[in-house]
């Protein structure tokens, strides 16, 4: 694992029972970079991120992530990568029956040592980052869904993470909503240094935010591109990958 | 003039007369604001004009030094004095510019600052709000019963027998259980009694009598509403989570021949056939502890249980659990229909759907057996 490696997948093999998603799939997640998973519908990039967040083994290979295989580690050591991870879900996954504060409260408390005023006013700062000061005692039902992913990422931040991963978080969103989370993506990647690795097929997020890569192939179940997304629109290496940024083609 | 060192990372220093300097250096990680700011919150008493943070050989930090600066800068901006972070890191700067360029400002719905006449004239009108959607919903069950004789209903067979399967076959084993356990819990009581006078043989009539007449019903109706008429609740209101319900809205299918038809016409069927089912399974559990335990002679226990068997109270009985039925499955299908959208909002539909159904049963039992006494039945 080189030296700047956060993330570092080898031959990994991704999939349910006998089902294959992914084969042997190998590919580096540098420090601070925003790092994009792509590829169509199917392809295996929302398990790719269960492996990459312990909740999934992959069938074969092995994920690297700060110096641990998280494939083979036991389930506490996996729990302490997970403390030092956050997760931004598609729905933003908050918990219903408690206000978006206590969301963010709850990791806080359970994994810190602040104390209750200072953990309060965490969350409070968490909440005015993404834009949402002075929603602390609102409970999701009562935000709208960009607001909720911004909460989600509050929450996603509480801890600190080294890495943040992010699942569709253009998914339902408005382009003036995306773009917003987009800056406030790139804002957090700037600002505190964290690594970020979004699963996406928004094209102008991948644009946007991502300075490396990897297209999913759902037909030859294997990476078939990597890199900047830029470049790769400059020189796509195959059709797929040229078809997939420019939707199709040009017509 | 240094003034305090609240941790030895942070030193806050007197630069001028009316001036702070806030010295930060080397790691702050995990470390607790209350304690820095109620030192500043102190010095704020005195002519402060201007606090001013200087970093010096600042190492780790995380969000614990966001916070305090972030809390100072909040602190300032009350009391009108000038704050300077422009010797702090730039991503730190970065970080305390997103967390004060706040885009919206929070506004609910009203509601929150109602006086206490508008609370309760809020109050009754949501109340008859309520009773009105229930008598919306009854009615609308009702036209859907009479489009489901007419054969106008869109109700699907198959949903029809997947719910009677569900409620009839699936449940005969927990009912028999709990049926057989009650009628032996029930013999149990009444011999302890009934053997100080020698009548213990009466146990066959009372057990007959009781679970024929209202407690075969009442066991059937009580487990039938935590075991389906919660699982209705929860799988409507599920539906209402994922947008079941609006598609089948947008689609122009009625949401009563849809969902609750198939739900009521199963309940309607196999609830009477359950209660009798539990009438013979706790007449079981009494002759068990007639016969094996308090040892009755078999054919004298089944002589007595035979003449206590009236069909008169057979039929109340198997009436009851009728009316519980259509008790149980209108309480689950409001409950999931009137669900909110989110997982929280289908604990709280199945919770009412559970005590609602219970306590209507109660009501209910209460009316037919004030009717039956003015019917002489």
């Amino acid at each position: 694992m080189s030296k700047d490696a956060v993330i570092e997948a080898k031959n990994l093999t991704v999939g349910y029972g006998d089902y294959v998603l992914l084969r042997n799939a190998d590919y580096q997640v540098n420090r601070g970079d925003v790092f994009i998973i792509m590829g169509g519908s199917g392809c295996g990039k929302s398990s790719m991120l269960r492996v990459l967040t312990g909740l999934i083994r992959p069938l074969k290979g092995t994920v690297i992530i700060n110096g641990t295989d998280i494939t083979s580690a036991e389930e506490s050591e996996v729990q302490k990568i997970r403390e030092k991870s956050g997760i931004l879900y598609q729905s933003g996954a908050l918990f219903s029956s408690m206000t978006l504060a206590e969301n963010i409260m709850l990791p806080l408390q359970q994994y810190s040592d602040y104390s209750p005023e200072t953990i309060r006013e965490l969350a409070n700062l968490k909440l005015a980052l993404v834009g949402l000061k002075g929603f602390d005692d609102f409970y999701p039902s009562e935000i709208s869904g960009g607001m909720k992913k911004r909460a989600g990422l509050a929450r996603a931040l509480a801890l600190d993470p080294d890495i943040v991963y992010f699942d569709e978080p253009s998914a339902g969103l408005d382009p003036i909503s995306s773009r917003n989370l987009d800056d406030l993506i790139l804002e957090i990647n700037r600002s505190l240094g964290t690594t970020i690795v979004v699963v996406t097929h928004e094209l102008s997020s991948i644009f946007a935010i991502g300075n490396n890569s990897i297209f999913l192939d759902a037909q030859s179940k294997s990476i078939m591109a990597r890199g900047n997304p830029n470049e790769l629109l400059k020189n796509p290496p195959n059709e797929e990958v040229y078809k997939f940024l420019t939707r199709g083609g040009e017509r | 003039m240094t003034l305090t060192k609240v941790k030895k990372e942070i030193e806050i220093i007197q630069t001028g007369k009316n001036t702070l300097t806030v010295m930060i250096s080397g790691d702050v990680i995990g470390r607790n604001v209350e304690s820095s700011l109620n030192v500043l919150r102190d010095l704020l008493q005195s002519e402060i004009k201007k606090i001013s943070f200087k970093e010096e050989n600042l190492k780790n930090w995380d969000s614990s030094l966001v916070l305090l600066v972030y809390e100072i800068k909040c602190l300032c901006a009350e009391n009108n004095i000038g704050c300077d972070i422009s010797d702090l890191p730039h991503n730190l700067q970065d970080l305390i510019a997103l967390a004060f360029a706040v885009d919206r400002k929070p506004t609910r719905g009203s509601g929150d600052d109602l006086s206490a006449v508008e609370k309760v004239g809020k109050g009754t009108l949501d109340l008859w709000r309520k009773v009105a959607n229930v008598l919306d919903f009854i009615g609308s069950v009702c036209r859907g019963i009479g489009r489901a004789i007419t054969f106008r209903s869109v109700m699907r067979k198959i949903d029809l027998w997947s719910a009677l399967e569900d409620c009839g076959p699936k449940a005969i084993g927990i009912v028999c259980l709990i049926s057989f356990l009650v009628g032996l819990i029930l013999a149990f009581v009444g011999a302890v009694q009934l053997q100080t006078f020698g009548a213990q043989i009466y146990v066959a009539s009372l057990v007959t009598i009781g679970m024929c007449r209202i407690m075969g019903a009442i066991m059937v109706g009580i487990i039938m509403a935590g075991r389906t008429g919660s699982s209705y609740a929860a799988s409507i209101g599920t539906m209402q989570v994922n947008e079941e319900l609006d598609a089948l809205q947008t689609m122009g299918l009625s949401r009563v021949d849809f969902l609750v038809l198939p739900r009521l016409f199963s309940m309607l069927i196999a609830m009477p056939l359950l209660t009798m089912i539990a009438d013979f399974a706790g007449i079981l559990g009494g002759a068990f502890i007639g016969i094996f335990m308090m040892d009755l002679p078999c054919q004298e226990y089944w002589k007595y249980a035979f003449n206590s068997f009236h069909l008169n109270n057979f039929l109340v009985g198997t009436f009851h659990g009728f009316c519980f039925g259509i008790i149980i499955a209108l309480c689950g299908c409001y409950s999931g229909l009137t669900c909110g959208r989110n997982a929280d909002s289908v604990g709280k539909a199945t919770t009412q759907s559970v005590v609602c159904a219970i306590v209507w049963m109660i009501v209910v039992t209460g009316i037919i057996t004030l009717i039956c006494q003015e019917l002489n039945i």
